[in-house]
Formats: structure tokens, C-alpha cells, sequence
């Protein structure tokens, strides 16, 4: 049986739980999900920036290394992240320093490459690949110019190549999330590339835990049944080799496992149920069998998969303008009335001084800014006593959107009263970034893996 | 026949897919699975979610967790990273689907525990 935490939703989840993970209970593989589609865009910019190509890659993972190295190296835990992003190379150098800092000379570190597609766009273009927009079918044409990021979604099994060459440390670029817990599981058990159900049920197991603690009490409908939550409990998977799996967490964690928690989670950012498809399998989430089988622990069987696509998917993020988004608070008496007010005025004045917008926002947080008419259908509730009135803009134009920025603070005096809130300092103009699904043939995607002694 | 909301006898789980969100609506026992069977349609969604929902409204039925899933298109105000809203995710469309009110048998008691106590 192999037990596989996963101990990272995405940058920015907690820096400790991966701590935690190595330390709270028994574990043989550790995997980080770093990468958001929003992310490859940052880090992108971020090693344009640098002109000695040390950035573009989750900085998090070295500063975590640093932490947990002594007890990957006593417990033989390996690790398996993401943190790559575009400068997977950079990435693998500042853990390979980290780890002889730590005395780990000999382990073995290894990078899976290939993902990165941005350099090759215009001949892969040129093969009469469209790289069509998959929810539209524009052609990348229509936004090639303001392209910033283009990755592809690569399979489990260069993971597993890595593993098998004998790398403690696996760090990649874009894969697809699943894919950081199928490829532990395709190096320990040896599966082929046809073994379908197995490469479903593995999928599954990692779509259960990709997003950290959400199976294990995380977003959990019944919250208050969910208990320890200063210290959850991440999800740890115990796998066997027929494919099947108990999804659980460390005993004395705080959390929540359970039939409801684990379903919930399923059915997280679900398409077509009958076809979850990732480079290697079609899952069907239909076949998926779950049972509670003790306290904290869900057993899930049955899993069906059928053979993978001839097709890999892309995710290609270009610039779409620039927008800013400011707020201030409104206290009561009339709360609402005076919020209405505010922004009134504000648009008003913004357009007697000649500024109109592609795209403007009003909202009155407090008053269903979420659910619109749907939440006061709920149960009845009484007069707000704040509410913070929430504006925002986007537009081609950088500068009409800066101006925007400074029309909030002056609603503070020259509006209703009782409006505060106005800390932040003047919203600025921020690059909006947009996505781009596509899919290319696998032919044209190669992975290369390498590993290296530090 | 009685109404009831869907917080009583199912929970939910939501988040961004593509220019829309997804959400998940699981009942807690085999009546209720039933129940938001036949009453919870893609239509009955798309116009609870009107305002909200520009775009239309697929609907999947996942039996073996006592689950429906429903894509609602266009319904982020601009898609994902390119939303204005405060919840350009989506991440709230299941709390709001769960506010829902359905006709159910009068003598349907969901299982212990859906509410809180």
C-alpha cells in the first residue's frame, strides 16, 4: 500500500500543511499543486522581467524544501510538485542548493519538460494546426499577438519515467493536477499504458485531492459539523495496486472524511461526469463506488476508464485589457440608499468628465452582491447595518482605467454620510488575462525528462 | 405536497469551468435523490439563476453519489479571470441553488443532520 498527501491546492494555499504532512503521520509521497491557469501568465512575465532567467516558477517550493528536507530524507518521503512553472530548470537549480545546503548530496532530482509550447506557437501554427478556441472555434489568430502563456497539460508518465530513474524531488512545468498523484502510482505498480480503470481510479484519486483540503472538511456545505479547523488535516491517499483506494488524513488532524465530503468534492469543477478526459484516460465519474469504511476514511472502488484521446489539451492565456476594482464602506442609517447614492454620483462624474468604459461593475456587498434576488428569496433577514459598495471598470485603455482609480477616495467627503473604508490607496490598472483552451495532436507534444544528482 | 428548500434534504459544491461555473447538488438519502431528480431541472435552474445565468443550462446526472451536475454558461460577467464580480469563480453558485424551493411528498423527512441544529 502507497500513501500519497497532497499538501498544495494552488500558490497560495497554506504554507504549513505540507509541513505537517511529513510530520503528523506516515507518508511516501508528498505532492505540491501550484499552478493555476492564471499563474503560467504570471510567472511568464516574471522570467520575461528577469534578465538572468532565475524567475518564473513557485518560489514557495524552495522555501518548503528548506523546511522539510530533514524528514523527506529520514522518512524517504519523495515529492512530487508542479512548482515549475514556466522556468522549470531555475526551479530544479534553487532546490538542488537548497538541498546541499541541507547535506543531501547524491539525492537525485528530476524536472519533466516539454509542456511550455510558447516558443514553438507560430510553427506549430504553421503545420495548419488552428489551435482553435475549444468553447468558440476562433482561430488563435484573432489574439496571437497578445499571447503571454501557452502550456500544455501534459500526461502521468514522463512523472512516473522521472520516479523511475530515481528522483527524491520531481518538479514540472504544466501537467494536468491528477496527474501529480498518477504518477507515483504508475511508478510503484508498474501499470501500462492500457491499464484503463486503473488509470481512471488513479485519476480520480488525484482529481479527490487536488484541491487540498477541500475533500477533507474544506467548503464543506455542513460546516458545522467540521471541527480542528486551525488544524485541518490534508487528504492522504492509500493506494493498492488493483487500483482501488481509502482517501483519509492524518489521525489527530482536525477535518472532516466522509461520504458527503468526498462526493462533494467529485463533482468540483465537473463537465460531462460520463468523460473526465486527461492525456492519458477517460475517467467515467459515473462508475465511481464510495463507502465509508471506518472514521476519517472513505473507500472509493469501481472506477471505470476508457482509452485516452489522440489530443492534449493547451492552455494559452493572452492580455484582454486592463481593469480596477475599488470599494468603500457605507454605515447605516439607510445603509443601502446612501451605497446607491455613492455609486451614482460616482459614474455620474465620471462621465460628465468625458470617460466611458467597455465594461463597468456596480455592487452593494451586504445586499446581495452574490446571489442577487436569489438570496433575499432565503430566510428573511433585517436592514444591513454596513454595506461596502463595490465598483469596477476594464478597458482597452490603461489610462482611462488609472483615471477611474482616482474618482472613489473623493465620495468619502463629497457624498452621503458615514462612508469610510478607503485604506488601500487609489486602485491602479491591472493587466486582465484571458484564456485560451485548445487542443493539439499528441504527435507534436514531447516530453523530456532528466534527472540529476545534487 | 409541500415545498422545502434543497438545503434541507441535498448539499451542494461549486466553481468556475470555462465561461461559466459548474455546480454539484447531492442528495443525502435515495427520497431525496428522487426528488431533486424530478423537480430539479435545467430549466427550473437556468430561471432561479436568472440575472446571474446569461447562458444556457446543461444538466448531468451522476446516480451513483445521488448527484446532479449542472454547467451554467455565461455566468461570471466576463468569465473567470476577466469578471468584475466578487465572485468571478462562481465558487457561491451552489449555497445559491441551495436556497431553491421544491414541491416534495408531504410525508418526505430528509435524513437527520442536513440542517443545522
Amino acid at each position: 500500500m502507497i500513501r500519497i498527501a497532497n499538501g498544495q491546492g494552488f500558490w497560495g494555499d497554506s504554507v504549513d500543511a505540507p509541513v505537517r504532512l511529513v510530520r503528523e503521520g506516515p507518508l511516501d509521497y508528498l505532492t505540491l499543486d501550484y499552478l493555476a491557469e492564471v499563474t503560467m501568465s504570471i510567472m511568464q512575465k516574471l522570467k520575461r522581467r528577469d534578465p538572468e532567467g532565475r524567475s518564473g516558477y513557485a518560489t514557495d517550493f524552495v522555501d518548503l524544501t528548506r523546511r522539510i528536507l530533514p524528514d523527506i530524507l529520514e522518512k524517504n518521503i519523495r515529492v512530487v510538485a508542479n512548482a515549475g512553472g514556466v522556468n522549470p530548470g531555475a526551479c530544479v537549480k534553487a532546490v538542488a542548493a537548497v538541498a546541499r545546503e541541507g547535506g543531501a548530496r547524491g539525492l537525485k532530482v528530476g524536472m519533466v519538460l516539454g509542456d511550455d509550447i510558447l516558443d514553438r506557437l507560430d510553427a506549430i501554427l504553421s503545420e495548419g494546426v488552428t489551435l482553435a478556441n475549444m468553447d468558440d472555434g476562433r482561430p488563435l489568430s484573432e489574439v496571437r499577438d497578445r499571447v503571454l502563456a501557452a502550456n500544455v497539460y501534459m500526461s502521468a508518465f514522463p512523472i512516473a519515467a522521472a520516479l523511475d530513474l530515481g528522483a527524491s524531488i520531481v518538479v514540472t512545468g504544466r501537467g494536468t493536477d491528477p496527474g501529480l498523484v498518477v504518477g507515483p502510482l504508475l511508478h510503484e505498480f508498474k501499470w501500462q499504458k492500457d491499464d484503463w480503470n486503473r488509470l481512471a481510479s488513479a485519476t480520480v484519486a488525484g482529481h479527490i485531492v487536488e484541491c487540498g483540503a477541500q475533500c477533507t472538511g474544506g467548503n464543506f456545505s455542513r460546516w458545522w459539523e467540521v471541527n480542528g479547523w486551525d488544524h485541518l488535516g490534508y487528504p492522504v491517499v492509500e493506494a493498492v495496486p488493483d487500483g482501488n483506494f481509502v482517501v483519509t488524513k492524518h489521525e489527530g488532524t482536525g477535518g472532516l472524511v466522509t461520504v458527503d465530503t468526498v462526493s462533494e468534492q467529485l463533482v468540483y469543477e465537473m463537465g460531462d461526469p460520463s468523460s473526465y478526459i486527461t492525456p492519458d484516460v477517460v475517467a467515467d465519474f459515473t462508475s465511481i463506488q464510495l463507502q465509508q469504511a471506518g472514521n476519517d476514511r472513505v473507500a472509493v472502488s469501481g472506477v471505470k476508464g476508457r482509452p485516452a484521446t489522440d489530443s492534449c489539451k493547451v492552455s494559452i492565456s493572452y492580455l484582454d485589457g486592463y481593469s480596477a476594482v475599488g470599494q468603500l464602506t457605507v454605515s447605516g442609517p439607510d445603509a443601502l440608499d446612501k451605497a446607491k447614492v455613492a455609486a451614482e454620483a460616482l459614474w455620474g462624474r465620471l462621465k460628465r468628465a468625458g470617460l466611458s468604459y467597455d465594461q463597468t461593475h456596480t455592487e452593494f456587498v451586504g445586499a446581495g452582491a452574490c446571489h442577487g434576488r436569489i438570496g433575499r428569496s432565503g430566510p428573511a433577514s433585517a436592514a444591513p447595518l454596513e454595506i461596502v459598495m463595490r465598483v469596477g471598470v476594464k478597458d482597452k485603455d490603461q489610462k482611462k482605467v488609472d483615471r477611474f482609480g482616482k474618482e472613489i477616495a473623493p465620495l468619502v467627503t463629497s457624498g452621503p454620510p458615514g462612508i469610510t473604508g478607503f485604506a488601500g490607496g487609489r486602485p491602479r490598472a491591472a493587466e486582465v488575462i484571458a484564456f485560451w483552451p485548445a487542443l493539439i495532436p499528441k504527435d507534436l507534444v514531447r516530453a523530456d525528462v532528466r534527472v540529476e544528482e545534487v | 405536497m409541500k415545498k422545502m428548500r434543497l438545503y434541507r434534504m441535498a448539499h451542494a459544491r461549486s466553481g468556475d469551468k470555462g465561461d461559466g461555473s459548474n455546480v454539484g447538488l447531492i442528495a443525502y438519502d435515495d427520497r431525496g435523490w428522487e426528488i431533486i431528480r424530478r423537480e430539479v431541472t435545467a430549466e427550473k435552474v437556468k430561471s432561479h439563476f436568472a440575472g446571474i445565468v446569461l447562458g444556457q443550462v446543461d444538466r448531468y446526472e451522476v446516480g451513483n453519489i445521488r448527484a446532479l451536475n449542472f454547467i451554467l454558461h455565461d455566468s461570471l460577467g466576463g468569465g473567470g479571470s476577466a469578471s468584475l464580480r466578487t465572485d468571478a469563480q462562481g465558487k457561491t453558485h451552489g449555497m445559491a441553488l441551495l436556497l431553491m424551493e421544491v414541491d416534495v411528498p408531504d410525508d418526505y423527512t430528509p435524513a437527520a443532520g442536513a440542517e443545522r441544529g
